[in-house]
């Protein structure tokens, strides 16, 4: 237990143990803590930004969703107006048309009595004459007799 | 193991007792660079000898600590760190928050002063945890065989801890630093100031210098002695116990269960006085840089 040389062999081995820590040990220990250190904030802060954007994307998601939904209201409320309009149009038309239709088949129906009635008229004329022929026994010139007959018509 | 030619005495002598190199003078006058064959050549090799096992253990479990360290700093990156890496870098933050917990200046210095104290005396002391007997039987068949040493002759102490050289010299390293950042950052006159101004004023200088420079030159002195004191008790209580096992079946018994009771209590004291004499360093260099004015 003589204190010796071995004292300042000591402190020599301490000072170079020292100085190889301080240089070659330490800074790259800490570089590496601090680098993981920010790496971990940055990755906890991305981490809140990604949190952060994705509820505003849920927002805006939500927003969208609640407008879609009113439009489709609006599209579907049109919608119903135009095929009540449109079942009203046909409906109009298709009075219209059916009015049109009986129109024509009264005209037709008229046109049709009228001839009927021509035509019977004209039978009727024969028919006249030649009962009269008949009664008179004698030819009746039709000549002669056309005034007559055609008063008589005109009556008819 | 105490061998039957051997005494108590004599065992524990010889575990106490530095493997010695250095200049040996012969009454008649010759002089040779030999090992000492025992304690009292030691002495008389006087200052200009050194303890090889000191000198070897120190210096090999630094170069430990440095390679182990080293290794660790190469492979380090941002990255997920794995193995021994995550407990090279638990320990450094360890000593990082030591080092930030109490000393507030800036000073790259002190944090890798402080690593390698804590690491490097956790490493000696841990030494003590090695069987007392292992490596100097080893060191004695090395020597006797190997290079034709009396094995009685061949001093072998592992813990370089319990030998106060080695604590004074780094005691003494740390006490440079001290009065190399006391005058760097108060200046000669700033440093003077403050050995012979406080706390009497300047009328109480003789007694101001006393007092201060007392508690400077205990500053290296109880660092050293603390550390040298706690592991030399140590180191003597596994030699005491390593006697029982001479002593047949039953006291064999009974000493292996006090060494490893006592081996266990031991880990506290090995890593509390590694940590008292980091933080002892952290305090006085923090007392050296601050101004008291």
């Amino acid at each position: 237990m003589n204190i010796n040389l071995t004292l300042f062999g000591q402190t020599i081995a301490f000072i170079v143990f020292v100085w190889f820590c301080m240089k070659y040990v330490w800074p790259p220990i800490m570089n590496a803590l601090n680098e993981r250190k920010q790496k971990i904030a940055d990755g906890l802060a991305a981490a809140e930004r990604g949190v952060h954007e994705q509820e505003l994307a849920q927002k805006r998601a939500a927003e969208q969703l609640a407008e879609a939904k009113q439009q489709a209201q609006e599209i579907i409320a049109q919608a119903q107006k135009r095929a009540n309009e449109i079942v009203d149009e046909a409906k109009e038309n298709a009075r219209a048309e059916g009015e049109r239709i009986l129109n024509a088949a009264r005209a037709e129906i008229d046109q049709a009595v009228n001839q009927a009635r021509e035509q019977l008229r004209d039978e009727v004329v024969q028919l006249a004459v030649a009962g009269a022929s008949r009664v008179l026994k004698r030819e009746i010139d039709a000549k002669a007799n056309a005034d007559l007959l055609e008063d008589l018509v005109a009556q008819l | 193991m105490a061998t039957e030619t051997q005494t108590a005495s004599g065992y524990i002598q010889h575990h106490l007792q530095n493997l010695t190199f250095g200049r040996l003078c012969e009454p008649a006058g010759e002089c040779q660079w030999r090992f000492a064959h025992d304690a009292a050549e030691a002495k008389a090799m006087g200052f200009w000898a050194v303890h090889v096992d000191t000198l070897f253990w120190s210096v090999a479990l630094g170069l430990l600590f440095l390679w182990l360290f080293r290794r660790a700093a190469r492979n380090a990156d941002a990255g997920i760190p794995s193995g021994w890496q995550n407990f090279v870098e638990w320990v450094v933050e360890f000593v990082d928050n030591s080092v930030k917990g109490s000393f507030t200046g800036r000073n790259p210095l002190i944090a890798p002063l402080a690593l390698t104290i804590f690491v490097w005396i956790l490493l000696m002391n841990t030494m003590d945890l090695v069987p007392v007997d292992w490596l100097p039987q080893l060191a004695a068949l090395v020597g006797e065989h190997g290079l034709g040493m009396d094995p009685h002759h061949v001093y072998f102490k592992v813990v370089p801890t319990t030998d106060p050289n080695a604590t004074f010299g780094m005691a003494l390293a740390v006490f440079v630093l001290i009065i190399y950042y006391s005058i760097k950052i108060k200046g000669l006159g700033g440093f003077f100031g403050e050995l012979a101004f406080q706390p009497f004023g300047k009328w109480g200088l003789p007694a101001n210098l006393l007092l201060e420079g007392i508690s400077l030159i205990s500053k290296p002195v109880s660092l050293a002695l603390r550390l040298f004191g706690n592991l030399y008790a140590g180191e003597m209580i596994f030699i005491l116990i390593a006697l029982l096992y001479s002593g047949g079946l039953f006291w064999g018994t009974f000493g292996g269960l006090l060494q490893l009771g006592w081996a266990i209590f031991h880990i506290l004291i090995v890593v509390l006085q590694a940590f008292i004499f980091m933080t002892l360093t952290i305090v006085y260099l923090e007392m050296a840089h601050q101004e008291h004015h």
